[in-house]
């Protein structure tokens, strides 16, 4: 066997910083050299196809996100009208690594919502991300929330906490936020807006 | 905080690099919920909750009172990023050119120019990223310093000037998320710009750079295997092998490696040594083209060290083997002209983690995905599978929203059925205590009034009681009666009715400051009372038309929803049945390469077969005849 020409021009550089390493493969195909010997003509067109399409796509997405939109809007009417809304939110400390497993809920003595957490979901709170984990209906007045947090801690101990909090509904919708912490001195930190 | 805006935008697996406002930071819950999508990759959730957040904050008399306020620039250029992210290139384009031309401070305009030039380059519009580039002007912020310089010298050795590049990157002293990248193209600008020698010692030097993730090892793996590859050309085979034997074993280099580290001690005629790399490579996957190639190249070794009887072995493996992949590639072309391919890709199960286009390779009984590590190798087949994948989910949302839709109509015929009987006796009810109440109100707004005239004025009278005015009534009665008679009894009775008249006035008028006291608290007692009473009726009235807002003109609106989900349901479907038949035309097209390719191993592998055996037999022969 011949040494063929295994080894062609080098790679184009890297046009992303941070790209994984499936994207870097990308690359590694062009040294290969059996891609290339595709039809030109028909690559072309292929790809002016492939363009078409890719706005058209772009077309409908816009569409489909101006429909959610709106469809959102007649949930929210329909099914948490604003003078009895009551919306509560998860976020993580900052810096906090605990791990977060489950968050349980409970207003006025009803459980509202019972959440475990995925991978992808903690990190993303780990990130700064918050969860809306609960929107329902409440009338205005005092409410009891109950909060369980349960979870493990960086070094590996079982984390478990449950506050109480009298949570007051106004005419306005009401935000909650959770602010949960496995290392400060206030695991669950309530905050109302 | 800016750190936030840090999505690289320029491939298809893109990650926000930091958390913008973790923690306490966050201002506005929405803003944070949105973000919380768009980090787990779910861009249109995170889109239309951002989306809608914007609108609203924009509508807004007072925006400056809103939490999206603290927030408002992150979150414009969120958008821009999410529809980048969701491959909404023309939209981002607009959000961004939005920021450019509004009124905001100069790092804010010069961040929205980076990314504006971002998305032109991605677009291969080169010119306009260079305009885009150009308008920076001032303060950049810090965090995209070095992301703008690298982008410049992408832009530069796009347009053939390779030197401009190199330039630009060797002032680029980026944090280490950037380090391997920079070093990398800074050997590629170099070997583009002529400056050969100089392109193999900076890609040693990004061959050997630290690297703790994903990313940075398989830079550095890249760098290894581009200098290997220089060296090897150049005819250096020692120090292409020791470069090449720097790439990781388990990475996504490592075949490519292991084959050019074979071919450059084949090249230094090392045939032993070369076996080392490839009889490892022969082991791995055999779907791999790399693996394929050293399949041949094991047995070329072994005849080049006249081990013809092993090396006809060899030979016959391979034969053995291509044959076989042969068969798949067919399989997998008819399974994909049955439409399997497309239905294994939209597998809900398949895509819950990063690596589902490797794990797909190893579905049993699924010859369809057996080539797709390679299929994936085209930016075509990318960009096609990323849009029907997003058609996909398009479809699935909507026929869902058709669900709920359909829903909501039955919610309002119910509430409708469960209210309108009601509500007649409701209000009927509701006016009579509405006419009693505002009569009270009414009441108490007269006796405030009075009160307030007998502070300039006073009227003691106002403030006697029900007995005391009912003894002056009777009083005045018996005086009338009296008349002017002038008898004796009425003198005398006279006299005494006065008595009491006098009596009376006397305690009204000694008593009338403490009764004056006395009906202002009594007032603001019912003052009390009367805001409760309002409190209720308020209440009342609330509920009242939440009553009939729940289920009183959503008719023309869900008509008009569902009008618009239904065309667009229509257009994804035949978006997704042309995107998918271009799919499956490009998958078809490459493995026809693919198998071409196949077919001449299989023949070279035939012919190594029968020479082996040849040369092994004259060889035996040669020794017998000795």
């Amino acid at each position: 066997m011949t040494r063929r020409n295994r080894i062609t021009k080098t790679c184009k550089p890297i046009l992303a910083a941070r790209a994984i390493a499936l994207v870097l493969l990308l690359c590694l195909g062009s040294i290969h050299g059996w891609s290339q010997q595709n039809n030109q003509q028909q690559q072309n067109n292929q790809q002016q196809q492939m363009r078409g399409l890719d706005e058209q796509v772009q077309e409908i997405k816009s569409d489909v996100l101006g429909i959610a939109a709106e469809l959102n809007q007649l949930e929210e009417k329909l099914l948490y009208p604003s003078g009895t809304q009551v919306a509560i939110f998860v976020a993580l400390a900052k810096g906090d690594q605990m791990r977060l497993d489950a968050v349980r809920l409970q207003i006025d003595g009803q459980l509202v919502a019972h959440y475990i957490y995925s991978f992808k979901e903690l990190e993303a709170l780990r990130k700064g991300g918050v969860q809306r984990i609960y929107v329902g209906n409440v009338a205005t007045g005092d409410h009891k929330l109950e909060v369980v947090v349960d979870g493990k801690l960086e070094g590996g101990a079982d984390f478990s906490r449950t506050e109480r909090f009298t949570i007051r509904k106004e005419v306005k919708p009401k935000l909650v936020g959770l602010t949960l912490s496995g290392t400060g001195n206030t695991p669950i930190a309530l905050g109302e807006w | 905080m800016r750190a936030g805006r840090r999505l690289i935008g320029f491939s298809l697996a893109l990650v926000l690099a930091a958390g913008p406002t973790a923690g306490g930071d966050l201002r506005d819950l929405y803003f944070g919920e949105a973000l919380y999508h768009a980090f787990q990759g779910r861009y249109f959730d995170a889109l239309q909750r951002l989306d809608t957040e914007v609108a609203l904050h924009r509508g807004l008399d007072q925006p400056e009172l809103d939490t999206l306020h603290y927030h408002i620039n992150d979150a414009e250029f969120s958008v821009g990023d999410f529809e980048l992210n969701y491959r909404m290139h023309h939209r981002a384009g607009r959000a961004i050119k939005a920021v450019l031309e509004g009124a905001v401070d100069e790092s804010v305009r010069n961040e929205a120019a980076f990314r504006l030039a971002r998305i032109h380059f991605q677009k291969d519009q080169l010119d306009d990223a260079q305009n885009a580039l150009g308008r920076i002007h001032g303060v950049v912020p810090v965090e995209i310093r070095d992301d703008v310089e690298f982008l410049r010298a992408n832009i530069d050795m796009a347009t053939g000037r390779p030197g401009d590049a190199v330039k630009v990157l060797q002032q680029v002293h980026s944090d280490e998320s950037l380090t391997g990248f920079v070093a990398y193209n800074l050997g590629i600008a170099l070997f583009e710009d002529g400056r050969n020698r100089e392109a193999i010692e900076q890609l040693d030097k990004a061959g050997r750079l630290p690297a703790t993730d994903g990313a940075g090892l398989a830079i550095r793996d890249k760098s290894n295997l581009v200098l290997g590859s220089m060296l090897f050309e150049s005819g250096d085979f020692e120090r292409a092998k020791q470069s090449l034997d720097r790439v990781r074993l388990e990475g996504p280099f490592s075949n490519q490696a292991l084959l050019r580290a074979g071919w450059a001690e084949e090249s230094a005629q090392q045939y032993d040594r070369a076996l080392v790399p490839w009889n490892i490579l022969v082991e791995r996957e055999p779907t791999d083209a790399a693996v394929q190639e050293a399949m041949l190249a094991v047995p070329h070794a072994y005849a080049s060290l006249n081990l013809h009887g092993r090396a006809a072995i060899m030979y016959g493996r391979a034969l053995e083997q291509f044959t076989k992949q042969i068969e798949k590639v067919n399989a997998s072309i008819g399974s994909i002209r049955e439409g399997r391919f497309l239905k294994a890709l939209i597998r809900e199960e398949s895509r819950q983690d990063e690596t589902w286009v490797i794990r797909l390779r190893t579905l049993p009984d699924a010859p369809e995905t057996y080539y797709l590590m390679e299929l994936m190798a085209s930016h075509d087949f990318q960009t096609a599978l990323h849009n029907y994948l997003d058609l996909e989910d398009l479809q699935s949302r909507l026929k869902a929203w058709q669900t709920s839709l359909d829903s909501f109509d039955d919610m309002i015929k119910l509430r409708s059925q469960n209210y309108e009987p009601l509500l007649p006796e409701v209000d009927a009810q509701f006016r009579d205590l509405d006419s009693r109440i505002r009569l009270r109100l009414e009441q108490r707004k007269h006796l405030n009034e009075r009160l307030q005239s007998m502070l300039t004025a006073p009227r003691p009278e106002y403030l006697a009681t029900a007995e005391e005015r009912s003894a002056l009534e009777r009083i005045a009665l018996i005086m009338k009666r009296l008349g002017d008679a002038d008898d004796p009894e009425s003198l005398a009775l006279r006299e005494r009715a006065n008595h009491l008249r006098g009596l009376l006035t006397w305690r009204l008028e000694t008593e009338y400051h403490e009764r004056l006291t006395a009906a202002y608290v009594h007032l603001n007692e019912l003052n009390a009372q009367v805001d409760a009473l309002t409190k209720q009726y308020d209440a009342f009235v609330r509920t009242r038309q939440a009553a009939t807002h729940s289920y009183v003109g959503y008719d023309v609106q869900i008509a008009r929803l569902r009008e618009r989900v239904g065309d667009a349901l229509q257009r994804v479907e035949i978006l997704m049945a042309r995107q998918g038949h271009m799919i499956e035309t490009v998958a078809i097209n490459q493995l026809d390469v693919r198998r071409e390719r196949l077919v001449a191993q299989q023949n070279q592998a035939r012919y190594g077969v029968a020479d082996s055996y040849d040369r092994a037999a004259r060889t035996q022969s040669g020794g017998e005849g000795r």
